[in-house]
């Protein structure tokens, strides 16, 4: 048998199954590769003893009727976990102890997976690189010196590290998909209302999504049915009728209509990424899809305003971090001092400015011209999609500009760190699922991603165009191990 | 558009985030290449447009009104920041 860790979910949930390995075996395997991968700097708080406890006592008692039959995994730390510290990569949350667990992980424990840590990920999961967590940068598999991407960056080096076999991230404006396709693996940012908020630390609630990451699309249409469930705690959860993804997946895409929305061609995008655009329609025509250009005249507009609406939500949210109930507290000479204190020692630089920007927005005399504004755009960007819905049933674009770019490289300018979203943000301010899938690599040898976008609640056809594609593409990960000495 | 260094500081106040001369001077600059991006949506007329407000088209449900997590305080306050023993703690805030 080969390398444990090196399996795909569906292969591993196999051996299990067929007893071939044990739920300690696999958890074991998973911890010692973590323990050597230390470098990657993917965990935030490892929770392996606990694990072994639980993988033991598993095979006690094993229930092979699970989905998810002793399967160890990491989650991205933005996940609330009972009794296990959840910090989402902020100072402000450094000896936060959650009393409460998040649904979308409950539902995972519930198919009988096992917690091996919290992964890193941005600050209050704002960022495209990993760069902006308290607890330092995250070294990407795939080189040396390079960004996995963000805001799930942890899970994504997880993933592709083989530290994890499987993975979950959450995606405002791209912090799935984005990650997925600078490490070559595979990020479904679901339908907004399809995967329960309750316990997910808040960053932009109108636009935050929790999603599975994985090796391949099986994999990934699997976890998505797991997690994917109707929750009353979430005022926003959606009561419509869930498939079984995984069972339902098929390569029969004959048919379909695909549609290419021409100003996704943005100026100077590089050659690699239109040649790489190029290609998967090919593929998607060798499945037997057909091709329709389609107009998204609005795209441009997204990024801005996605940069009220986000940051608006944000210093919402995060006005809850004050030093009095939980979290870290700063002394000060009295109450207004001591939040102030905290708030400025505890949030870090990019976190501020997003506040900062957010409160600037939504204050009196702007709120018109700027938050009020952006909802009218996000309106035009939603009725972009309805329109090109009318003719296509999916859309293919390029999952980011660029391939993952090297650490220190954009963290000086806001801007260019912004940019690396233009084509994932539209998704969520329209509110629809969207996959990213491993296509190719650039002229170095880094992975690049196409996403496949879908119409609200339609994930069985977006999976079913990712599995078809997946067949034709063949990506191979190319990890060299470079961070084991 | 510019936002000045007074603005940061009244927006900084507003934000609960104190602010040295030195942040503020770095934070002017950084929001305002944001704004000059954020700017690009004054390009469109959105006069006739109604606001997005939610993705999610359902009417919100109904629900009793009833306490579900009961005898919690203990775990609540285990993670206080400062020490006490049946309530969280503040600076003084009356004389």
């Amino acid at each position: 048998m080969p390398d444990i860790t090196s399996l795909t979910l569906t292969e591993l949930v196999k051996n299990i199954k067929d007893k071939k390995i044990s739920s300690e075996e696999t958890t074991k395997a998973f911890i010692e590769r973590g323990e050597k991968s230390r470098d990657l700097n993917a965990y935030i708080t490892e929770d392996f003893s606990n694990a072994i406890l639980k993988a033991k006592s598993f095979d006690q008692k094993p229930n092979f009727d699970l989905k998810l039959p002793g399967v160890p995994m990491a989650v991205k730390d933005l996940f609330c976990t009972n009794g296990v510290k959840t910090t989402a990569g902020s100072k402000i949350l450094n000896n936060f102890i959650p009393p409460y667990e998040s649904t979308v992980t409950q539902n995972i424990w519930n198919e009988g997976a096992i917690l091996l840590g919290k992964l890193n990920c941005d600050e209050f999961a704002m960022g495209s690189s990993n760069e902006t967590s308290f607890y330092g940068n995250v070294q990407s598999p795939i080189d040396k010196g390079l960004v996995p991407g963000g805001s799930s960056g942890g899970s994504a080096s997880a993933l592709a590290a083989n530290l994890t076999p499987i993975t979950i991230g959450t995606d405002t404006g791209g912090s799935i998909r984005q990650p997925a396709s600078f490490t070559g693996t595979v990020g479904l940012k679901p339908t907004y209302g399809s995967c329960s908020r309750y316990g997910i630390v808040a960053f932009a609630s109108s636009l935050d999504q929790a999603g599975p990451m994985s090796k391949d699309v099986k994999d990934c249409a699997l976890l998505q049915e797991i997690i994917s469930t109707y929750d009353e705690k979430d005022s926003t959860s959606i009561d419509f009728k869930r498939n079984e993804y995984s069972k339902e997946l098929t390569n029969n895409i004959k048919g379909k209509k695909i549609g290419i929305p021409k100003e996704y061609r943005v100026d100077g995008m590089p050659k690699e990424i239109e040649d790489l655009w190029t290609k998967g329609i090919e593929y998607a025509k060798d499945c037997g899809a057909e091709i329709i250009e389609i107009s998204l005249p609005h795209t441009n507009y997204a990024l801005p305003a996605y940069y009220i609406v986000a940051p608006a939500e944000a210093s919402s949210n995060l006005a809850r971090y004050d030093g009095v109930k939980y979290g870290f507290r700063s002394k000060g000479e009295n109450l207004i001092d001591m939040y102030e204190k905290t708030r400025s020692e505890g949030f870090g630089e990019e976190v501020q400015r997003r506040i900062m920007i957010g409160t600037y927005v939504l204050s009196s005399g702007y709120y018109d011209a700027y938050y009020l504004k952006a909802q009218k755009v996000r309106k035009l960007i939603k009725n972009d999609f309805d329109e090109a819905y009318k003719k296509v049933d999916a859309i293919l674009t390029p999952s980011t500009p660029s391939a993952a770019f090297k650490i220190g490289e954009k963290t000086n300018d806001p801007v260019s760190m912004y940019l690396n979203d233009i084509f994932t943000v539209p998704v969520n301010l329209a509110g629809l699922p969207a996959i990213s899938i491993p296509a190719g690599v650039d002229v170095k040898g880094y992975p690049l991603g196409l996403q496949i976008i879908g119409k609200a609640f339609d994930e069985q056809n977006i999976l079913n165009i990712a599995y078809a594609m997946e067949e034709k593409i063949e990506f191979k990960n190319k990890i060299t191990d470079w961070w084991i000495k | 558009m510019t936002i000045d260094l007074k603005t940061i500081k009244h927006i900084s106040k507003l934000s609960r985030i104190s602010v040295d001369d030195a942040k503020a001077d770095k934070l002017a600059g950084d929001l305002n290449s944001i704004f000059d991006f954020i700017e690009k949506l004054k390009e469109l007329n959105t006069d006739n447009v109604e606001p997005l407000t939610s993705v999610a088209e359902t009417t919100l449900k109904l629900r009793v009104d009833e306490v579900k997590s009961k005898n919690i305080r203990d775990k609540i306050l285990k993670n206080s920041p400062d020490e006490n023993e049946d309530f969280f703690v503040v600076p003084r805030v009356v004389e």
